[in-house]
């Protein structure tokens, strides 16, 4: 399997996704008018796709990271616990990552 | 690993004992990669948390909930966490694959000022929303 290079990639993501997390963070501390820019831009098609991506980058880090904490730990190296960690993770970061949008979309809070 | 009084070695006993080697910071950075990993871990579940409450807010009321002091704790910690895992695996990224070293040492650089910038403007809007000015 070819994971460690998407948990390097999606890593490499996410370094550069947290301009969107700080321009959300700026934009709240700044007031309505440019929290409205935010909110236009994660409203838009293209928006949405990128907060879809960026959850699943991150889901995907953190699933795959366990995997690599496991292997510090010393276990998992056998071929059919390597084989199972890495389903585990990618399946795991789909699974998650759908979820926590069908969550957000149907209980998610404020207005 | 050659024994430690083997005439091969160039270090000294000294080198030796602290056990940094050519770096001089020994695997600390190793560490606190792993160190900052499972603390996102713990608090990835409370962040995901807050950030689906705010989902459809409008400022007023992100800024309500930012502001609140567990929430801007929670959030700082996983700001903290987050950027200096994020700084640590960009110079890996970085030593592993850029081999030409003016472009390695620039990229370093710029490494740890993006990190910086962004986490001290993270900081910054968590804690003017949490003063309220």
């Amino acid at each position: 399997m070819a994971l460690s290079i998407v948990h390097r990639a999606t890593g490499v993501a996410l370094y550069f996704g947290t301009l969107l997390l700080v321009w959300w963070l700026i934009a709240a501390a700044s007031g309505p008018a440019a929290y409205a820019h935010v909110q236009a831009f994660t409203g838009s098609i293209i928006g949405r796709l990128i907060a879809f991506g960026y959850t699943w980058a991150l889901i995907h880090h953190a699933m795959s990271g366990i995997r690599h904490l496991v292997w510090d730990l010393g276990y998992g190296f056998k071929p059919s616990e390597r084989e199972w960690l890495t389903w585990a993770a990618l399946i795991g970061g789909i699974g998650i990552t759908i979820l926590l949008w069908i969550i957000a979309y149907a209980i998610g809070g404020g207005r | 690993m050659s024994g430690s009084n083997s005439p091969k070695s160039v270090r000294t006993p000294l080198g030796r004992v602290r056990g940094l080697g050519s770096s001089h910071s020994g695997t600390s950075d190793f560490w606190r990669q792993r160190l900052t990993a499972v603390a996102m871990l713990l608090l990835m579940i409370p962040v995901i948390f807050i950030v689906m409450s705010v989902f459809r807010s409008n400022q007023a009321g992100v800024a309500q909930v930012l502001g609140s002091p567990i929430v801007a704790i929670v959030m700082l910690l996983f700001i903290v966490a987050s950027i200096w895992h994020m700084k640590i695996g960009m110079q890996v990224v970085i030593e592993d694959y850029v081999h030409d070293e003016k472009i390695k040492l620039i990229s370093i650089i710029g490494n740890n000022f993006f990190s910086a910038a962004v986490a001290l403007a993270s900081i910054y809007a968590i804690l003017k929303l949490s003063s309220g000015v």
